[in-house]
């Protein structure tokens, strides 16, 4: 059994106070400053600890307040009320939603894995990754205990071209070209996202988590720091089209690249693997029209792997921008499948991967593994305010943030997915994260749950029109 | 100790009619939350009393001679402006006026709405529907019970039919092995909460209500308080992965015992109780260490197979020769396997707990992606044992996100026997669903804790009544549903989807508000 897997997770308190989901409000008219004032009584004792910045007036005590509504409903005269807050309902966008954002900042703070009592309160489904389900066994199928560590699951992943066969010589000795190979103890390579461009503290606190975490950061050829050498094994340098120098001297150090896609770009592909055969080469396409045969050719011309590249909400660029990134994982999956050349090569994905499910949901859907950017972003809590990229000042002062700190909080929400992803595995039985890719006979997906439980019952017998929404 | 009085239970035969009586229980807390928010200019109001006289809603009152504050939550909301009675209108003084309250848009989420919150408060507390625009029948999920719809004949099928003539009595021993019959007199029971994730206090609430209602709850799995013993008859113990306070006594106390192969708010994961939550009472129960974290595992390491879950099976109904086993399951892709399984290593009830349901404390990842939500599994496995033809011989329960009365009958006319209920049931205890029942000292409401300057806030007769009397307005509300559909019995309506539309396939404007055309 190989070494467990341990990712070093430890509190990191953020710098500033997170938004707070509701806001307490309290009025000084009709209060009749009773003997025993309700606040007194808070069972979390929030008035107690609370304290007020006086410089910036900030109030800790919508941090503290767990909404239980005691002190609402307890004050004789109703001074109390508590309040949806403007500024988180305001955090992110319609995909990055506040729910997003404050479950990755509590997982990057403290490593775990969030836990709530009282049922699932989201919507029915939504939808992309929200319209599937996860498998899971009992009775009849063994289920593994992975997250409390009693049985082992495996989320390594390697990178790299895998021989479809084996041949051997008369001697038994390999008789076939050997590929150069990258494990990854987790599906998941951090990816620089385009915010933390020109914010150095944020690219080193990346590389320094990918370095803990044993995993690669991708982050463009111009955007590596000085000392690049030092961090050599755990960074991909990104080149734009036909942007490739041979001279490189990075070439000879890093254990891969990634080239974005372009028509002539299997020839860069070989001149590079000419000179460096030991380097994997990884290509990046959009996630556009003729994906599907467009992987097949880089596959079949040696690619050994392809990173699939969505928009920022999972959803497909150009003439694909109406899918979503789920559906046409599954059309590059299948089509390599079909072509037999899904095995030889490493499939990852990225765009729109919030979450620790999306990990798993994404690899169910036929991925090896994913590229998560913005979540590393919003770790070292940021608000997805976009205010730097029109030259304004950051509300969590990122110019000044301590890489040491960042990399932990990166290294903490890494933790907190991969326990998740483990989760997930266990409850399914699956005893490794390779095992997982395009299982989606272990997942159910919305579409097809309606299409066969509910169309029959309901699609008839109502008129035409209603029949032709069954697709819709 | 005066929180933990013992109550004597009170088992009456169920009057078909009515139940056991509405017990009025207004909110242990001071101030009942609301919708809306009547306020009073003191300094303009002249005390004369007309709001008293024209609101027939009782949202204002005398107290001798002193005038209440207004009870906000028996406003009927905007909606009155239209009503001669209207009490803004009505104020010689203007000193009355009309808002929303503040704290509705805090309250509630997708699924539990604040409207659903504030409605199932209200049935708590008074044992009908309440009044005004409350919508007490579906949440906001979009998807699922929240798009099915019952379509009730325009001409009600049979007008002389009356509430005492419709029956909603559930058997739970269909195999005809000799075992006795548990007949509950309403198609719904408590599901398991164990001593530790709620505290003594909840768990009497609960048995007393179920007494009442000659139905059953669950202990969980936590072990079996001695306390309880007065309502062994509406008991289920559940024997789970962990085994924690299962012995031979416990099992051969009850009717009814239940084994947890899985939960739905944790589908594929094992139970978790955190440390600071196992008190020195907790421990001793389940013969453990305070303040050290409980972990089940999953799944029963001596059950891989249909085979080892009869063994499994065939172990407790030797220790309790009378007992009735149920078997309860999640929702994967294979749960008519898994049902079909469980019929035929024994089970008399077979209870399918959907994804987005569960009381207790579970990773967040969990709750929201794993296993399928109950409103497929239900179809899915009623068809799968109708065409194995073992459907008439087993009872198939269903829970995991009902919410209402309409769920429960909804989920009927898709194919259960009956339902489970567990939110439901903390909702009328007060909660609020704020979620944090699995941290430190656990809920501030008194409910899911086990600190006793917590749980004495829930006095026993209190939770007792609030959740006997919230049973009193769906039983009230499940007769109405087959009265206006002209069915004598809840069982005539198991697998009706004909009186269900899926508003995806289906245009034309439904309405089944039962305070409509009643």
């Amino acid at each position: 059994m190989p070494l467990k897997y341990h990712i070093p997770i430890k509190s990191v308190p953020s710098r500033f106070y997170p938004v707070p989901k509701n806001i307490l409000l309290e009025s000084e008219e009709n209060c009749l400053h009773c003997a025993r004032c309700v606040k007194e009584l808070c069972p979390y004792d929030a008035y107690g600890q609370r304290y007020i910045d006086p410089i910036s007036g900030f109030d800790t005590i919508n941090n503290l307040c767990k909404d239980c509504f005691r002190c609402v409903q307890g004050c004789i005269q109703g001074t109390i009320s508590k309040v949806p807050n403007p500024e988180y309902q305001d955090l992110g966008d319609s995909y990055w939603t506040p729910q997003i954002i404050s479950t990755t900042w509590y997982q990057a703070e403290t490593g775990r894995i969030p836990v709530s009592g009282a049922g699932y309160g989201g919507p029915f489904r939504g939808p992309g990754f929200d319209a599937i389900w996860t498998d899971m066994s009992e009775i009849v199928r063994p289920t593994r205990d992975g997250i409390h560590g009693r049985e082992y699951i495996s989320t390594t992943i390697s990178l790299g071209r895998k021989p479809l066969f084996l041949s051997l010589d008369e001697q038994g000795q390999m008789a076939m070209p050997t590929f150069p190979r990258l494990e990854l103890p987790l599906p998941v390579l951090l990816s620089q996202p385009m915010l933390a461009t020109d914010k150095p503290a944020v690219r080193l606190a990346i590389i320094k988590a990918a370095r803990v975490l044993g995993t690669v950061v991708l982050l463009p050829r111009d955007q590596l720091p000085g000392n690049w050498l030092d961090q050599a094994l755990y960074l991909v340098p990104q080149y734009p089209a036909r942007a490739l120098d041979l001279d490189d001297p990075c070439l000879g150090q890093v254990q891969a690249v990634e080239l974005d896609d372009y028509p002539e770009v299997t020839t860069a592909i070989e001149r590079l693997k000419g000179r460096y055969p030991e380097v994997i080469v990884s290509i990046k396409l959009a996630a556009d029209a003729g994906l599907a045969s467009r992987c097949e050719v880089l596959a079949g011309a040696g690619a050994e792997v392809l990173h699939i590249s969505a928009d920022d909400h999972a959803q497909g660029q150009g003439a694909a921008q109406d899918q979503h990134l789920k559906d046409l994982i599954r059309q590059v999956h299948l089509h390599l499948v079909e072509t037999a050349l899904r095995d030889g090569v490493t499939l990852i994905a990225s765009g729109g991967v919030a979450l620790a499910e999306h990990v798993a949901k994404a690899i169910i859907c036929g991925v090896d593994g994913v590229a998560v950017d913005l979540p590393l972003m919003i770790a070292l809590e940021c608000r997805l305010c976009h205010r730097c990229l029109q030259g304004q000042s950051c509300p969590v002062d990122l110019e000044h943030l301590d890489p040491e700190r960042g990399a932990q909080r990166l290294i903490n929400l890494m933790g907190a997915w991969n326990n998740q992803l483990l989760e997930v595995l266990g409850a399914m039985g699956i005893r490794e994260v390779r095992r997982l890719r395009g299982e989606i006979g272990r997942a159910m997906f919305f579409e097809e749950l309606e299409r066969e439980t509910f169309a029959p019952l309901f699609a008839l017998g109502t008129g035409q029109e209603s029949t032709e929404r069954r697709d819709s | 100790m005066s929180g933990l009085a013992r109550v004597i239970p009170l088992i009456t035969e169920v009057t078909p009619e009515t139940g056991p009586a509405v017990v009025h229980t207004p909110t242990r807390f001071r101030q009942p939350l609301s919708k809306y928010r009547v306020v009073r200019d003191n300094q303009r109001c002249s005390r004369c009393g007309r709001c008293v006289e024209v609101c027939p809603y009782g949202v204002h009152s005398w107290a001798g001679s002193y005038l209440r504050p207004p009870q906000s939550y028996r406003c009927i909301g905007f909606k009155c402006q239209e009503q001669p009675f209207y009490c803004v209108a009505q104020c010689p003084e203007q000193a009355l006026s009309l808002e929303l309250d503040p704290n509705y848009g805090t309250l509630g989420d997708r699924r539990w709405t604040n409207d659903l919150l504030l409605s199932t408060w209200w049935m708590a507390e008074w044992g009908n529907l309440p009044q005004g625009d409350l919508e007490y029948r579906i949440g906001d999920s979009g998807g699922g019970f929240d798009k099915l719809r019952f379509l009730f004949p325009t001409q009600p099928r049979d007008f002389k039919l009356s509430h005492a003539e419709i029956s909603l009595d559930l058997e739970l021993n269909r195999r005809a092995d000799g075992r006795p019959q548990v007949r509950l007199s309403v198609p719904f029971y408590g599901g398991g909460m164990s001593f530790g994730s709620v505290s003594l206090n909840t768990m009497l609430a609960r048995a007393e209500a179920a007494a009442r209602w000659n139905t059953l709850t669950c202990t969980g799995e936590g072990g079996y308080p001695e306390a309880l013993t007065a309502y062994d008859d509406y008991m289920i113990t559940q024997v789970a992965t962990g085994l924690f306070g299962v012995r031979e006594e416990t099992i051969q106390r009850v009717r009814v015992v239940e084994f947890k192969y899985a939960q739905g708010a944790k589908p594929g994961l094992g139970g978790h109780l955190l440390g600071e939550k196992v008190t020195a009472a907790v421990a001793r129960m389940r013969e453990s260490v305070p303040g050290h974290s409980l972990f089940s595992p999953f799944p029963f390491h001596s059950v891989y197979s249909v085979e080892d879950h009869k063994k499994h099976v065939d172990w407790i109904k030797e220790i309790n020769p009378h007992a009735l086993i149920a078997v309860k399951v999640s929702t994967p892709t294979d749960v008519d396997m898994v049902a079909v399984g469980s019929y035929y290593a024994g089970a008399h009830i077979i209870h399918l707990d959907g994804s987005y349901g569960g009381t207790g404390a579970a990773p967040d990842i969990a709750k929201k992606n794993i296993a399928m939500p109950i409103e497929y599994a239900i179809p899915k496995v009623h068809q799968f044992l109708r065409n194995e033809g073992i459907r008439d011989r087993v009872t198939l329960i269903a829970s995991g996100g009902l919410r209402t009365a309409f769920d429960v009958a909804k989920a009927i006319a898709l194919g259960a026997d009956g339902v489970v209920t567990g939110t439901s049931e903390m909702v009328a205890l007060d909660c609020t669903r704020c979620n944090s029942c699995e941290g430190g000292r656990g809920c501030p409401r008194g409910i899911a804790t086990t600190y006793p300057e917590l749980s004495e806030t829930l006095p026993v007769s209190y939770g007792a009544n609030r959740i006997s009397n919230m049973y009193h307005a769906w039983v009230w509300q499940l007769k109405e549903i087959l009265r206006r559909l002209g069915l004598q019995s809840i069982r005539e309506l198991v697998g009706r989807t004909d009186f269900l539309v899926h508003l995806d396939y289906y245009d034309l404007p439904v309405e089944d508000d039962l305070r409509r055309g009643a």
